[in-house]
């Protein structure tokens, strides 16, 4: 059913139930708002999107407010204007508006709105002398800043509604109502996963990453230090965004060049430890199915899940730390590449460890906290020294004044820099279990996985919950326990959607052998350190791009990685070997509920 | 610890599992031990499968949930518009001088507790207080010293 109704005088028929905010959209009528993002439920609480209807005295949140037929809407009457005016004003009234001093100036939803709305001297009292607002800033991922809250609560829905985490809520009422943990503990105690997924969707400088630009500097400024970067597959698919490009545009070999340009010493790639944690974690996978079902064994774990989101593997610790032994053992790609950078790659360039400087680019801000893990120094080192989100390094791209436009296109060094299709679709929901798949399924069968292109479509998509039956024939006699076998597998992102999955799990409804986990909306590409926006429609665009970047590699199976094949041959030596486990694999910690 | 599980799991069992369960778990909890603390909170989270701080939203928003110990007597002052304009402020410090405690504190012998509280209902005879369950209105600082020395000397008369 459609219903007609008009918008600013413009004539506008949309389905029943749509909103006016988003009728307005159709007719491309931008209507401010703050607490509303298109990836949660309705709050209306802010009332900054407010409109007049003709013949009715009130006015309406927009955001909140279904469309009627024969409506007739105004968006910027004198009273919509001054009633805007004044929500803004209440607002500032009670916020430190140090926008000088703020990581989010110029990116801030609050400053934009008042610089639209033109807030003279006349405002309301300024109350934040009054008021005891503090920071939080004793986490390594992410910085709580009260006193640039506005308490639109995007990050407690974001938490309870996509995370299913509830680490953040409105604790207290009236004025001294706040966004808090649990007893306002510091970010750093309680259950956060640090995803990001509220810094991603905070309108202001509330939430934020913590940012380590200014080390970076130092590193690349000192004169004795390698500092070697490397790149998560999902930047390349964002970057662009942050920098004046269209969502969905790959800008790989743009990002290459801009890193060569910022003084980093060697560009190189965490697609190369994707391919390699397939390596690692597909063998990891049929281990584990030779000791279940060929030896019996009983100590060992199935399904087995993925360990490369950092966000998930911090709240399967908090929340279902009886299912530890089920995650693989397998470090992220990030954390493999900083083990192998201070130790294989420091010999083969015969650069000393302690001269060398390991920095990541992470569409993630939970891996800045996976970085500082206690465990992650396999290398004698801290394995990773800087994590740095994509919307960080667009900062330092423009600091060093490059118009990322107009570079030309670069190739990754070597080594450690090349890498497959397979290690690119790791940023996508299913990227890791495809991956996977096209290995493993060789591995057994010695036969390419039967799919066209190698492409495992029902992996793919935003679906929830995704699942895959593969069933294994005529496998090579090494594997011929597996002969008939059905492989089961999952794939789900957002931790919502993992908490069904392990609760499935638990209850013994659900029986896979192997289940991909991204705490991310989207996966990685959707991850909490991406641009600003990230919405479904922006994700979509993302992914589109990773699977294009994986039809265009010229080898698509991360075995086939000639620079894997080679670090085995002459480091590793062999998959699951005594030096993986050293170097490539770890381990978890039990944490409480809090 | 045990007893307050105890006291956590029977209070789960009368009320069910439900998050609407939550609130009338929280007032057992306020009811038996006068506050609720820290670890009934986590208790309580585990046991309705949400999240702590969830629980701890909910606690801090009802005036008549206290996150911390109070005293025998836990003296609520409306502070609501009415009462405000009644004089409500005469009554807290009149309250301040005579239990020489501050808003939100609890005197040293454990007694006394004062706090506010929003709208009461007794508008029509404000300024208004609760002292545990009992109301008393039309509120002057002298009847407040005279509620409070009654309190007092039942108290002393007891020990
Ligand atoms: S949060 Fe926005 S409005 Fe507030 S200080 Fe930062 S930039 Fe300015
Ligand atoms: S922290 Fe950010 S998202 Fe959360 S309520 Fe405050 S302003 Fe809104
Ligand atoms: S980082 Fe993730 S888990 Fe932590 S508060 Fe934000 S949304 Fe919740
Ligand atoms: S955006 Fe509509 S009420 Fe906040
Ligand atoms: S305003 Fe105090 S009782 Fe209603």
């Amino acid at each position: 059913m459609k219903v007609n109704l008009t918008i600013d005088n413009i004539a506008v028929s949309v389905d029943e139930g749509s909103t006016i905010l988003e009728a307005a959209k159709q007719v491309s009528i931008h209507i401010p708002t703050l607490c509303y993002h298109e990836d949660l439920c309705v709050a209306g609480n802010c009332r900054v999107c407010v409109v007049e209807q003709t013949g009715t005295n009130r006015l309406l949140p927009s955001c909140a407010m279904p469309v009627s037929e024969g409506m007739d809407i105004h968006t910027n009457s004198l009273k919509v204007r001054a009633a805007r005016k004044q929500v803004v004003e209440l607002l500032i009234s009670e916020h430190n508006a140090e926008c000088t001093r703020c990581y989010k100036n110029g990116k801030c939803e609050l400053q934009e709105l008042s610089s639209e709305y033109i807030l003279g001297d006349n405002g309301f009292i300024d109350l934040i002398p009054f008021k005891k607002y503090t920071i939080d800033n004793f986490s390594p991922s992410i910085i709580k800043d009260d006193s640039k809250c506005i308490r639109c609560q995007r990050c407690v829905r974001t938490c309870t509604e996509l995370q299913s985490i509830s680490a953040l809520t409105v604790a207290h009422k009236g004025k001294e109502m706040k966004i808090s943990s649990f007893y306002d503990k510091p970010m750093y105690e309680v259950v956060c996963t640090n995803c990001g997924q509220c810094v991603n969707r905070c309108p202001t400088g509330a939430l934020t990453e913590k940012i380590y630009i200014d080390q970076v500097w130092e590193a690349i400024c000192a004169e004795d230090k390698h500092v070697v970067v490397q790149t998560a597959p999902a930047v390349r698919v964002a970057l662009g965004e942050a920098l004046g490009m269209e969502p969905g545009e790959i800008i790989t070999g743009k990002l290459v060049s801009a890193l060569r340009r910022l003084g980093f010493s060697a560009v190189l790639d965490t697609d190369f430890t994707a391919d390699l944690t397939i390596i690692e974690e597909g063998n990891e996978l049929l281990q584990r199915l030779t000791k279940v079902l060929k030896d019996g064994d009983t100590s060992v774990k199935l399904p087995m899940t993925t360990s490369c989101s950092p966000g998930w593997v911090k709240f399967i610790e908090h929340t279902f730390p009886e299912y530890l032994d089920n995650v693989s053992t397998a470090k992220s790609p990030q954390q493999m590449f900083g083990a192998l950078a201070k130790t294989f790659y420091a010999e083969k360039l015969k650069i000393e460890p302690e001269n060398i400087v390991s920095v990541s680019i992470m569409p993630c801000t939970a891996k800045k906290f996976e970085a500082d893990r206690p465990e992650m120094q396999s290398s004698g080192y801290k394995d990773v020294d800087f994590v740095l989100t994509t919307r960080e390094l667009a900062l330092m791209i423009k600091q060093a004044g490059i118009d990322f436009l107009s570079l030309p296109d670069d190739e990754y060094d070597s080594i450690m820099g090349q890498s497959t299709g397979a290690g690119v679709i790791f940023g996508a929901t299913g990227g890791v279990m495809e991956a996977a798949l096209r290995t493993a399924y060789e591995v057994v069968t010695g036969r390419e996985v039967p799919f066209k292109n190698l492409e495992v479509t029902p992996v793919r998509g935003m679906e929830e919950v995704k699942e895959a039956t593969i069933k294994l024939e005529n496998v090579l006699p090494k594997w011929d326990f597996l002969e008939g076998v059905e492989l089961k597998t999952c794939v789900t992102h957002g931790l919502t959607n993992a908490k069904k999955v392990m609760e499935a799990v638990k209850s013994g409804e659900a029986n896979y052998h192997f289940i991909e986990v991204m705490a991310c909306p989207g996966g990685c590409l959707g991850g909490g350190g991406q641009p600003i926006p990230t919405n479904l429609q922006i994700r979509q665009k993302r992914t589109e791009a990773i699977y294009q970047e994986d039809r265009l590699k010229a080898i698509r199976k991360s075995h086939e990685n000639p620079e894997v094949q080679k670090i085995y041959e002459e480091f590793l030596k062999e998959p699951l070997g005594a030096m993986s486990h050293e170097l490539l694999h770890t381990h978890y910690t039990v944490r409480n509920r809090q | 610890m045990n007893d307050l599980r105890n006291l956590v799991s029977t209070l789960v069992d009368k009320h069910g599992r439900d998050e609407e369960s939550l609130l009338p778990i929280l007032q057992g909890i306020e009811n038996s031990e006068s506050y609720v603390s820290q670890e009934a909170m986590v208790e309580i989270a585990k046991e309705l499968n949400i999240s702590a701080a969830q629980v701890y939203g909910t606690a801090t928003f009802y005036s008549f949930l206290s996150i911390q110990p109070l005293g025998k007597y836990v003296i609520r002052v409306c502070k609501t518009i009415t009462c405000s304009m009644h004089g409500k402020n005469q009554v807290i410090s009149e309250l301040e001088n005579m239990l020489k405690i501050k808003l939100g504190e609890t005197t040293s012998d454990k007694r006394f507790s004062l706090l506010e509280t929003n709208c009461l209902g007794q508008c029509h005879k404000g300024p208004a207080m609760l002292i545990n369950d009992e109301p008393y209105t039309d509120l002057t600082p002298e009847k407040v010293r005279e509620i409070i020395r009654d309190i007092q000397q039942k108290e002393f008369a007891v020990n």
